[in-house]
C-alpha cells in the first residue's frame, strides 16, 4: 500500500468572525487560568489543576477547525480543550469548586472535565488514554453513517506510551477519521524530551503508522489551524488519520504548586515567553488592519465572562450526601 | 397462541453466539470487535472469510451476517482496542469486545478500571457507556486432552480483580440458558459489563435455548438446587462442581442447597442470605485464588450480615495459593472438585 498523499492545499483562510473567535478564545483560556492562579494563591480548594498556560495557540487553532458536531479526547492539561471545544467556563469554573452545578457535578474535578453535548470525551489524566477513545469515536462516527471526525491530543510524554502507538495503527489500518495532536511543550513532568524521546521530531512517527505527519510551531495559531484543516479536509474525505505535531511550551510547572526551574533554566523561561502565541496573534491581526478596540473588547468580555463563572461557582450549591452513591451505574433501561 | 416456545439444544459458546447475532440484528449500533473474532481479515478475494470465531467459536458467522464494518478483527493491541471500544460507547455504539482470555487483561486493565469502569460516575452521569467485555476464563486440564493445561498465564480466574472496581458489572453464566440471557441483558445494559465465559463450559455445557430473544437479569443469584441442611455458593463452573457435590451428600444423607451466583457486581447479598437463613451452614466454592477473593467477599459479607442464623463457621473451597501449574496431576491439586466440597462439608456437619 502506498501512503495517501496529502490532499492538495489550498491556502487556508479563515474569514474575519473566525480570526477574531480564535483570538477571543485564546484570550478565555489565558483568562480563565490566570484567575485560577489566583483562587490557588487565595487557598480556594480547586483540587490538583495543570495550567495550560502558553499553549493556547494548540488548542484553540486545532478547534477551530472542528465542528461543534466532531470530538476531542484530551489530556490531564486539558483546560484549554474544554474551553476551545466551547465547554461553558461557568460549570468548568464550578467543576473545579466541587459544586454539583459543575460539568461533572462535582465528581471529577480539573482532571475529569467532561461536556459530551459539545464533543469534549473528557480531561484524562491518566497519560495517553484518552487517545484511543478518539478512535473509538471516529469508529462510531463511521458506523453512524456521519463525516464527524476525532481529535486525540497527546503530550510528549504520552508518545512513549504503548497505547498512543497502539491508537495510531488501529487509526490508520481502519482508515479512521482521527487526528492525532502532539502538544510537545518539551517536558513530561520534570523529564525532558531530548532524553526521553527516541526521534528528532515526534511527527517522524507518523510514517511508522503509514500517515502523513507535519510538526507546526504550536505558538502560531493560525499554523496550528492550518495543519488542522488539511487534517480535517482529509480525514472526513474518507482519507484516515493525520499526525500534527505542535511545538509549544507551558509557562507554568506541571502542576499548581510545581516549580518549574528545578528541571529548566529561566533563560528558556524567558525566551519562551517572547513568543506567547496570544501577544504574537494579537501583532498579526493588528498588523492585518483589526482594530485594536475589536480586540480589547473581547478581552472585556472574557474577563466579564470569568467574574460570572466564579460568582457562579462560589453560589452553587455542593453535591448533597445522596450524590456519593448516585451513578455508580447507569440507569437500567429494562426491556 | 402461547405454543411451546421453540428451542434448541446448545453449547454454551453457541447460546453466546445465538445473542449476539440477535441483538445485532435488532440494533444496528452493536458491534463486535477483538483479536480474530472473525479471522482472515481482509482475505475475502482470496475466499477466506471468518477463519477462527473467537477461542471459543462464539462470534463464528457473525462477519458473514454483518459485514466487516461491525465484525472488527483487531491488531493484538488490547489497550488500544479495548479503548477504542471505550469511545464507540461514548460516542453512540454497543460495542461487544473480545478479550481472549482473562489472563490478558493487564494488557488493557488501564482501560477497564480507571477509563470504563468510572465514566459513568466520574463524569456526574452525563453519558452511558453501554461497553460488554467477553473474556475467558479458568483451567481447563482437567479435561485431559492435553497432558497438562495451559498452565499459569493461560488459565487464570482473575474476576475478583474486575468485581473489585465500582461501576463495572460482572457476570458468570454456567449454562447454555443463561450464557444467552445474560449476555442479551448485558447487551443491552447502559453501563460496562464483564462476561466471564469459562473455557471448559463453553463446549461442555449444553441444554435447551430458546430461539426468541431473552434476558437473565444481572444482579440476581439463583437456588438450582433445594437443600435443608448446607448451602452452596458457586461462582462459574464452580456451581457445577457443587452440584455434583450435592448428589454424593444427597447419598450420604445430606441435603444441600446450590445457590449460582451468576452476577459478582453487584452481587446478589439477599439470595445468598435467605438461603443460609434456611440451612444455617455455607461453603463458598470459587476457581480464583483466595486472598482477596469472591469466595472471602461472600463469606464475609454473610458473616456481617447473617452471622445469627450460622450454626457452623463459614467454609471456602477456593483453588490453592499458587500460580496455575501445568501438569495435569498438579492442575487437578490446584482446582477445586467436588471431592474437596464434600470434605467441607463433613467438616461442619460433623
Amino acid at each position: 500500500m502506498i501512503p495517501r498523499p496529502m490532499a492538495p492545499q489550498l491556502p487556508p483562510t479563515p474569514d474575519r468572525e473566525l480570526l477574531l473567535w480564535m483570538y477571543e478564545r485564546m484570550g478565555l483560556v489565558r483568562e480563565f487560568e490566570e484567575r485560577l492562579r489566583t483562587l490557588v494563591e487565595r487557598g480556594v480548594p480547586v483540587g490538583p489543576v495543570h495550567f495550560y498556560t502558553g499553549q493556547e495557540a494548540v488548542a484553540v487553532g486545532v478547534c477551530a477547525a472542528l465542528r461543534s458536531t466532531d470530538w476531542i479526547a484530551s489530556t490531564h492539561r486539558g483546560h484549554g480543550h474544554c474551553i476551545a471545544k466551547g465547554v461553558d467556563v461557568r460549570p468548568m469554573m464550578a467543576e473545579l469548586y466541587g459544586k454539583a452545578t459543575g460539568t461533572n457535578r462535582g465528581k471529577g474535578g480539573s482532571m475529569h472535565i467532561t461536556d459530551t453535548r459539545v464533543g469534549m470525551l473528557g480531561v484524562n489524566p491518566i497519560v495517553g488514554m484518552g487517545t484511543p477513545h478518539a478512535v473509538g469515536a471516529a469508529l462510531s462516527a463511521r458506523v453512524r453513517g456521519t463525516d464527524e471526525v476525532a481529535v486525540a491530543f497527546f503530550g510528549e510524554g504520552a508518545a512513549s506510551m504503548g497505547v498512543v502507538h497502539e491508537a495510531m495503527n488501529l487509526a490508520s489500518i481502519w482508515t479512521l477519521p482521527v487526528i492525532f495532536v502532539c502538544e510537545n511543550n518539551g517536558y513530561a513532568q520534570a523529564t525532558p524530551v531530548e532524553y526521553a524521546v527516541a526521534a528528532d521530531r515526534i511527527a517522524d512517527r507518523a510514517a511508522a503508522y503509514r500517515m502523513p505527519g507535519v510538526t507546526v510551531d504550536g505558538q502560531d495559531v493560525l499554523a496550528v489551524w492550518e495543519a488542522t484543516e488539511a487534517a480535517v479536509r482529509r480525514a472526513r474525505a474518507g482519507g484516515g488519520p493525520s499526525l500534527i505535531e505542535c511545538l509549544t511550551y507551558r509557562y507554568y510547572g506541571h502542576h499548581q504548586g510545581d516549580n518549574a526551574l528545578r528541571y529548566r533554566l529561566a533563560e528558556e523561561e524567558r525566551a519562551a515567553r517572547e513568543r506567547d502565541c496570544l501577544r504574537c496573534y494579537r501583532a498579526v491581526l493588528l498588523a492585518q488592519g483589526f482594530e485594536a478596540a475589536a480586540l480589547d473588547a473581547g478581552d472585556t468580555r472574557n474577563r466579564e465572562r470569568l467574574d460570572a463563572a466564579i460568582a457562579f461557582a462560589e453560589a452553587s450549591p455542593v453535591p448533597g450526601p445522596e450524590e456519593l452513591l448516585a451513578d455508580v451505574y447507569a440507569e437500567e433501561v429494562h426491556g | 397462541m402461547s405454543a411451546v416456545a421453540a428451542t434448541r439444544e446448545l453449547t454454551f459458546s453457541q447460546a453466546i453466539n445465538d445473542a449476539l447475532r440477535l441483538e445485532m440484528r435488532r440494533d444496528p449500533s452493536v458491534i463486535v470487535m477483538g483479536e480474530d473474532v472473525a479471522g482472515a481479515a481482509g482475505r475475502a478475494h482470496l475466499g477466506l472469510v471468518d477463519a477462527w470465531g473467537g477461542p471459543l467459536r462464539a462470534t463464528v458467522g457473525l462477519i458473514t451476517e454483518f459485514g466487516p464494518q461491525r465484525v472488527l478483527d483487531t491488531p493484538i493491541s488490547e489497550m488500544g482496542f479495548v479503548g477504542a471500544a471505550v469511545g464507540a460507547a461514548m460516542t453512540g455504539l454497543r460495542p461487544v469486545v473480545e478479550i481472549m482470555f482473562v489472563d490478558l487483561i493487564g494488557c488493557c486493565y488501564d482501560q477497564i478500571m480507571n477509563q470504563a469502569a468510572k465514566m459513568h460516575y466520574m463524569m456526574g452521569g452525563q453519558l452511558d457507556l453501554p461497553l460488554v467485555i467477553r473474556t475467558a476464563y479458568g483451567t481447563h486440564g482437567f479435561k485431559r486432552t492435553y497432558g497438562g493445561g495451559a498452565a499459569a498465564q493461560h488459565s487464570q480466574t482473575l474476576y475478583s480483580v474486575l468485581a473489585h472496581i465500582p461501576g463495572l458489572k460482572v457476570v458468570v453464566p454456567t449454562t447454555a440458558y443463561n450464557a444467552k440471557g445474560l449476555t442479551i441483558a448485558a447487551i443491552r445494559d447502559p453501563g460496562p459489563v464483564v462476561i466471564m465465559e469459562h473455557k471448559f463450559l463453553g463446549g461442555a455445557a449444553k441444554g435447551p435455548v430458546p430461539d426468541e430473544a431473552y434476558t437473565v437479569p444481572i444482579g440476581r443469584a439463583e437456588v438450582v438446587r433445594r437443600g435443608t441442611d448446607v448451602t452452596l455458593c458457586g461462582i462459574g463452573r464452580m456451581t457445577h462442581v457443587c452440584l455434583e457435590a450435592a448428589e454424593a451428600l444427597a447419598a450420604e444423607g445430606t441435603s444441600a442447597e446450590v445457590v449460582d451466583v451468576l452476577t459478582l457486581a453487584p452481587l446478589d447479598e439477599a439470595t445468598i442470605l435467605e438461603s443460609v437463613s434456611r440451612t444455617h451452614r455455607l461453603v463458598v466454592v470459587d476457581e480464583d485464588t483466595p486472598t482477596a477473593s469472591m469466595a472471602r467477599d461472600i463469606a464475609a459479607r454473610v458473616a456481617d450480615q447473617g452471622f445469627d442464623w450460622l450454626d457452623a463457621p463459614i467454609k471456602t473451597v477456593t483453588a490453592a495459593e499458587c500460580p496455575v501449574p501445568f501438569a495435569a496431576v498438579l492442575e487437578n491439586l490446584y482446582a477445586p472438585n467436588a471431592e474437596r466440597v464434600r470434605a467441607a462439608v463433613r467438616e461442619l456437619t460433623g
